[in-house]
């Protein structure tokens, strides 16, 4: 779908990109890794023009991006950065519609595809179609930002650090609410970023540069596994283990066959006693199924008060999502000092849990959770 | 919304109050003749206050409109890649402009245009009200984030898109504070241009001048005050108008 031949930037005496050779599959997510100043910016504003290369030659689709003009390549991949840019004196449905203007679409369609986007990004759109851009939190303003790159549904997107402003809580959501709209859309992604744990989690493959040269293009499995240099092994960290959990899902190892018990009142957790003799904790629900906490029964077989054995808890703090990554479920396990985590909707609906021991076998299996990852053992 | 449109009508009651009071010849002569009882004219005889203000207002506008039709489009020239070079020249230039005393360059432009025609003074008001109006465009053009310029080419605007749809709207405050600058300066030196014959305000002044009549001096100073402070009120309005929501 994309691909680079021999490209080459110079700048005077700098080589910013040096003789760069790249393909990326169609529906595929590459991601652009390296040191600062190793041409991962250059590369992607090269293959939408934003800088000509010095030589070599850039494929999108079957064409040369040079036999149509800049605009009109342009408005055919879906452009986000970093500082988002989003345009101050327009709303937020006017900033979507950006490129979907320009190519003349008709008010009606804008409109409804405004609706959305929104909410493809998980914002509600009768609220925030009307903002302007300083009434949005990093996170927001990030999400309209890649609503507005999506409008004109490119079949490309090119994104340069794009959650790299936003705090660590609101990149781990948007990284995943990245990876859920990809599941849906299958673009052809090139994703500019510096941090090696964004990059294995997003990425089919990652392109790892280091001063203008591509040191290995491969899975994030094979660069964890089977790195091509000493370069290599040392950008992608010690941690290898660790950070193949990126990798994962939770709903890759949950558990939904999970005790429950419906509703906290003192007379129907009696009376529930016997469901809860099994395992140690039985996780409340409210009527709805919602995660309002949970029993322990050692203490309830001990004579205790029902009152006693109940933990409310607050679902937000104290759940990951189906689509966590083990990673940062290990660590909320970590943080919150348990054993075991519960698994909610967007809502709070209970939906399972993972337990330590779960994830002790995906660290132990190694590639076996990893989708798409291909067999271990080339020789390196 | 609705703050900006009563300001709007709150600065048109002030226009139509200044238009009436300077119809009243009667009133200025009873306060000047109150001031200066033993002058033997208290207002300027040659012609009407009326008449005076629209003359003043006549060479403002005029003068205005070529500052504001050269100046805006010198400061996006020198910002644009084909200008950038002589971004350097033309901020000298319109400087040096400025910092020339405005009667010397009425000086200078009499013998090439003539005198008792506005021509000169309109060609000397314009040129020097140039400067707030070109460094005002520069900056706010200047002010424009460039990650909004990266994201508005990123998406495939054309240069002309880029200007009016994104640089324009968002530098259209800071260009509208240099135009008002611009017109307050010029209707201050526009008095300056009765010297050339070019009439307004400045008449009553210079004669008054010529004469040692206070009145006449109080008059014409009195009256290009006052409308300075109305164009000011006004030009306020108006760079809120253009202010972009957001
Ligand atoms: N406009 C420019 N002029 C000169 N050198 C540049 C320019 N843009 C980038 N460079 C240089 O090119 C190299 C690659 O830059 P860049 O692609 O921005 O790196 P990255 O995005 O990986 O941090 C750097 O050494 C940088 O200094
Ligand atoms: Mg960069």
């Amino acid at each position: 779908m994309i691909r680079l031949e021999e490209v080459t930037k110079r700048y005077g005496e700098t080589l910013a990109v040096d003789r760069l050779s790249l393909e990326v599959g169609e529906g595929e997510v590459c991601v652009l890794i390296g040191p600062s100043g190793c041409g991962k910016t250059t590369t992607l504003r090269m293959i939408n023009r934003l800088i000509e290369p010095t030589s070599g030659r850039i494929m999108v689709g079957d064409r040369d991006i040079t036999s149509v003009t800049p605009e009109e390549l342009r408005r055919g991949l879906g452009y986000a950065i970093q500082s988002v840019g989003l345009f101050p004196h327009l709303t937020v449905a006017e900033n979507i519609v950006t490129v979907p203007k320009l190519l003349g679409w008709e008010a009606s369609r804008m409109q409804a595809r405004v609706g959305e986007l929104l909410s493809l990004v998980g914002l509600d759109a009768t609220s925030y179609r009307g903002k302007y851009p300083r009434e949005l939190s990093g996170g927001e303003a990030q999400r309209v930002g890649v609503a507005r790159a999506l409008a004109a549904d490119p079949p490309v997107l090119l994104m340069d650090e794009p959650f790299g402003a936003v705090d660590p809580l609101n990149r781990e959501r948007l990284q995943g609410e990245f990876a859920r709209i990809q599941k849906e859309l299958h673009k052809t992604v090139v994703f500019v970023t510096h941090d090696v744990d964004e990059a294995i989690r997003l990425a089919d493959r990652i392109a790892l540069m280091r001063d203008g040269r591509l040191q290995q293009y491969d899975t994030p499995e094979n660069l964890l596994d089977h790195p091509a240099s000493k370069f290599v092994h040392d950008f992608m960290g010690a941690d290898r283990a660790l950070k193949r959990l990126g990798r994962v899902r939770v709903d890759a190892v949950m558990r939904s066959e999970v005790p429950r018990i419906s509703d906290g009142s003192d007379a129907v957790a009696a009376a529930q006693r016997a469901a809860c003799t099994a395992e140690r904790f039985s996780y409340l629900v409210d009527q709805d199924g919602r995660l309002e906490g949970w029993i322990d029964c050692r203490l309830l077989d001990r004579g205790g008060s029902a009152e006693s054995a109940i933990t409310h808890v607050d679902w937000r703090a104290t759940t990951v999502r189906p689509d966590t990554s083990l990673k940062e479920a290990l660590s909320h396990m970590l943080e919150l000092g348990f054993r075991s985590i519960a698994v909610t909707d967007e809502t709070g609906r209970l939906l399972g849990d993972v337990a330590l021991a779960g994830i002790e076998t995906t660290l132990t299996e190694g590639d076996a959770y990893s989708a798409g990852g291909p067999a271990e053992g080339g020789a390196q | 919304m609705r703050r900006r449109w009563t300001g709007v009508a709150l600065v048109g009651a002030g226009a139509l109050v200044f238009g009436y009071v300077v119809s009243r010849e009667d009133w200025w002569s009873l306060v000047l003749r109150s001031l200066f009882p033993d002058l033997p004219v208290v207002v300027f005889p040659s012609a009407t206050l009326g008449q005076l203000v629209v003359q003043h207002l006549g060479l403002v506008l005029v003068s205005s409109a070529v500052t504001i039709a050269i100046g805006i489009p010198v400061g996006v020239w020198v910002t644009r890649p084909s200008g950038r070079d002589f971004r350097e020249l033309v901020s000298a230039t319109v400087d040096l402009g400025q910092t020339f005393p405005p009667i010397a360059v009425l000086a200078l432009m009499m013998p090439l245009f003539g005198i008792g025609t506005p021509l000169p003074a309109i060609v000397a008001l314009a040129l020097y009200g140039m400067f707030p109006v070109v460094s005002g465009t520069v900056a706010g053009l200047d002010s424009v984030p460039p990650a909004v310029l990266d994201a508005a080419r990123g998406m495939g605007m054309g240069r002309w898109q880029v200007l009016f749809r994104v640089e324009l709207p968002l530098a259209a405050r800071v260009i509208m504070a240099g135009v008002r600058t611009s017109v307050i300066i010029n209707i201050g030196t526009a008095t300056v241009a009765a010297a050339t014959g070019a009439g307004g305000l400045g008449s009553p002044i210079f004669s008054g001048i010529n004469t040692q009549n206070g009145a006449l001096v109080l008059e014409g100073a009195a009256a290009a005050a006052m409308l300075a402070v109305l164009a000011d009120s006004m030009l306020a309005r108006v760079e809120d108008l253009v202010t972009p929501a957001g």
